[in-house]
This record gives C-alpha cells, structure tokens and sequence, in this order.
C-alpha cells in the first residue's frame, strides 16, 4: 500500500511539474496581457485541448494533494488509520468533483 | 532552535510542506471561483471584481509563489530520489526559492 | 557568565522529566566533551549516568546532543563548541532516556532487525568466496554506506523518527540498503517488503539531518534514496 500510495504520488507530481509549468506560464501571459473573464472564456469555450489538458490537471491533483495531507497529518497529528484514509479519499473526490465541474464550466 | 531545524534539507522541507498544505486548502476555493463561470462571464467578472482589493492580491501573490516554491522544491526531492543527485545545498534551496519569489512579483506587478 | 577558565555545564539528570544541572569545570588544554563528563562524575557528582567505551572515535558509545548538535563526545572539542564557556548536555533524541545521558537503543537495534538489515545467506551459500569486484556499481554503494557503527546520532537527529514511531529511520534502512547491495545476499525479496511497509523508506522526505550529521560521512538520504528507486523497480518494473 505504501509503496503504490509513494509510486503514485510521485508520478503524479511529475505530471504535475510540466502542467504546472504550463499553467503558471498560462496564467502569467493571461494577466500581463490584461484578459477579462469574458476574454478568457472565449478562448476555452469549446477548446478541446484546454478540456483535456485541464482534465488531467485536476486528476493529478486528485491524486497527489490528499497523498501528501496523509503524510502531514499522520506525522503532525495523532490521526491515523482508516478514518484518515477514508477522510482523504474523501478529499480527493472533491478535487475530483469541484475540478471536473470547473473545467466544465469554462470549456462548456 | 534545534540544530536539525536551521539544517538547509529542513528548511527547504518545511518550506515544500508547508505551501503543499496551503495549496490544498486553496484548490477547492479555486475550483469554485471557476465554477462561478458556470453562470456566464458575467458572473465570473462580478466574482472576480471582489479579488480587487490588496489584501486578496497579496494572499494571490503568496498563492503564486507558494505554488512555484511547492513545484520548485519538490523538483529538488524528485532529482534526489530519481536521478541521484547529491544536493548542492545552499544554492538549489535558494535558486528554488528566488525562481519562486520572482513569479509571485511577475503576478502581482502585472495585476497592477 | 563564566570566565575563560572555567566551564559552566548543564548536564541533564534523571529521566523523560528530568532537569539540567549545572557544573562549572576548569577548562583545559586540548579538552574533549567527554573529558568534562567524566571529571564531572569522577570529581563532582558519582551518580553522574553516561557512556563511553573507546573514548577514540572508533565505537560511537558517547553519543550525545551537546549544545543542541548530536555528535560523539570523544570527538568534540570544548573549544570547538562551547558558547562563552558555556556546554548544555542531552542525551540522544528519540530513544527512552535510561538516566542521565545515557539512552535505551533497543529500539534502534530492533528496527535494524525489522529492516532486515542483516545479511541472509540462503539455504544453500557458496562453499567458496564470493568474487566481488570492489569497483562494480553494487559494491561502491554499499561502500559508501558500510562504515556505519550504530551510534544512533542520525536516529536522534531525524525529525521523521521523532513524529512517526513507524518509521525504521537511517541507520536501518541505511544498512538495508548495503545489503541490497550485497551480491552474496539471497534475502533481497524479504528485504524489499520490510523496507516498503508503512515505516518504510517512503517516509523520508529528505531533510538529510541524518547526512549533516554523520559522523562517519555516510549519508543515508542517498542510501534511502536508492531503496525508493529499488522499491518501485521491484513493484512496477517486476524483477530482481
């Protein structure tokens, strides 16, 4: 379990390190140019690539935020076992859902 | 302080840790505010007429820099881990931490 | 504060709720911080608890955390470390205290153990020599690593062993990793489970004290580093 938890954790923040990259350039180039909502929107509106790109974003997050909490919470407090599992899967449906719903609402 | 606590490795960890836990409580509110455009631009724009105040632009300048630091200093664990290599200390630590400070300032001068 | 020719050492007595004690010793020529601990206890105070053995720099019995740095009494000056005369001296973190400055190492030894930080030779070990060449990539790792005597200074130094009593910690895992190293060694499959459980070597986040600290130079974030790589290649690369 450890070792897919770690294998996971860091893959994802391999994918994380170029998506990262991406969208700090991203949002950089977007701010120094001064874009609106609306402007933006319209550049993501029906964009596939954005769509797909994004998806993976929130996926890898999905996986690598809840796996580091774990780490934190189980050497910073006394919780662990199973109710911190289930606690941080629990987290990482959110991502999960709250990302996949956002991504939706500037792609659709 | 404890002299492993003024160790480089330490900092450098506590520094990883510790923007790793503020992106995380972050994200979900990220995910929302984009989600607001689910009600049009419009909606979007007025929510984001609220982040036009110095105090939200600083918390996104520590949120810019937190998520440079985090990626930056997690590239430093993966090198070690997966590539062997032995840690220049001192300077990748604050290379790590300069190349985060420097997006953080880009962000918020091209806010301004 | 003290003048230049006296020390003033708090040394710390009794248990887990203990308290300092403060000595003031004639400071000395070319003095170590075990010189000052033992006139402490031969000349100041008999109930005075600590250990040593070689007093050379070869056992690492004298361990202690002296003004805050784990590091081998035997091989500390005064001169080096002491503050405007002044000396503060703990006993190792992370390990029950017996009394005094002396520390209980079962548990260290016993993750050594849990680590399978031992070498197995199999149901059938060669009857002859093994050949093994000192410049191969396998031997010069374990080479690095080899040297390590079990004083238990990395062990005090590591934050990760003082937030989760799972974690086998650097000394251990350490000397797992010279074993995996160990051409001769037909223990790897249990070796690799043992330093992938959840106090396994996945639970260091490189902070590298254990390396800082080191009194022999071995640096076990590298070794635990080559354990990750080594687990994830059994796990998903299927082999060896």
């Amino acid at each position: 379990m450890s070792a897919l938890l770690f294998a996971a954790q860091r893959v994802s923040a391999i994918v994380l390190a170029f998506a990262v990259a991406v969208h700090l350039g991203t949002i950089l180039y977007a701010s120094h140019t001064g874009l609106t909502a609306g402007a933006i929107l319209a550049r993501t509106h029906g964009n596939v690539a954005f769509a797909l790109f994004y998806g993976l974003f929130v996926v890898a997050v999905a996986v690598h935020a809840p796996i580091g909490l774990r780490n934190v919470l189980r050497e910073w407090t006394p919780w662990r076992g199973r109710t911190l599992d289930l606690a941080l899967l629990f987290f990482s449906a959110l991502l999960l859902v709250l990302g996949f719903r956002a991504v939706i609402a500037v792609y659709a | 302080m404890r002299a492993s606590h003024t160790q480089r490795g330490f900092v450098a960890a506590m520094l990883h840790r510790l923007s790793g836990i503020a992106l995380a409580i972050f994200l979900p509110l990220h995910f929302l505010a984009l989600a607001t455009a689910l009600q049009g631009a419009n909606a979007l724009d007025s929510f984001l007429a609220l982040t036009r105040n110095p105090w939200v632009e600083a918390a996104e300048f520590g949120l810019v820099a937190a998520l440079a630091l985090h990626m930056t200093l997690g590239l430093r664990v993966l090198a070690v881990e997966f590539l062997d290599l032995r840690e220049k200390t001192a300077a990748l630590v604050s290379v790590c931490a300069a190349a985060a400070c420097a997006a953080g300032l880009v962000f918020v001068f091209n806010l301004g | 504060m003290s003048d230049a020719a006296t020390l003033d050492v708090a040394i710390w007595r009794g248990t887990e709720d203990g308290h300092f004690q403060s000595f003031a010793v004639p400071r000395r020529e070319h003095q170590t911080v075990l010189d000052v601990v033992t006139e402490v206890q031969r000349a100041h105070d008999a109930t005075l608890s600590y250990r040593f053995a070689c007093r050379v720099g070869m056992c690492g019995s004298c361990a202690m955390v002296v003004n805050g740095r784990p590091r081998w009494t035997c091989r500390t000056r005064v001169s080096e470390v002491a503050v405007e005369g002044r000396l503060k001296l703990e006993p190792l973190r992370n390990l029950t205290i017996v009394k005094d400055l002396a520390v209980e190492m079962t548990d260290f030894f016993d993750k050594w153990r849990d680590a399978r930080g031992y070498f197995e030779p199999g149901a059938t070990p060669e009857t002859y020599f093994a050949v093994v060449p000192p410049a191969t990539r396998e031997r010069q790792a374990a080479d690095a690593g080899i040297e390590c005597i079990g004083c238990g200074v990395c062990y005090s130094a590591c934050d990760v062993v003082a937030w989760d009593a799972d974690y086998l910690g650097p000394a251990a895992l350490n000397r797992a990793w010279t074993l995996v190293n160990d051409v001769r060694d037909r223990g790897q499959a249990e070796r690799m489970q043992a330093v992938a459980t959840e106090g396994g070597c996945q639970a260091c986040h490189t902070h590298m004290s254990c390396t800082q600290f080191c009194p022999k130079a071995i640096a076990p974030t590298y070794s635990i580093a080559g354990l990750k790589r080594a687990v994830m290649k059994r796990a998903f690369g299927g082999g060896a």
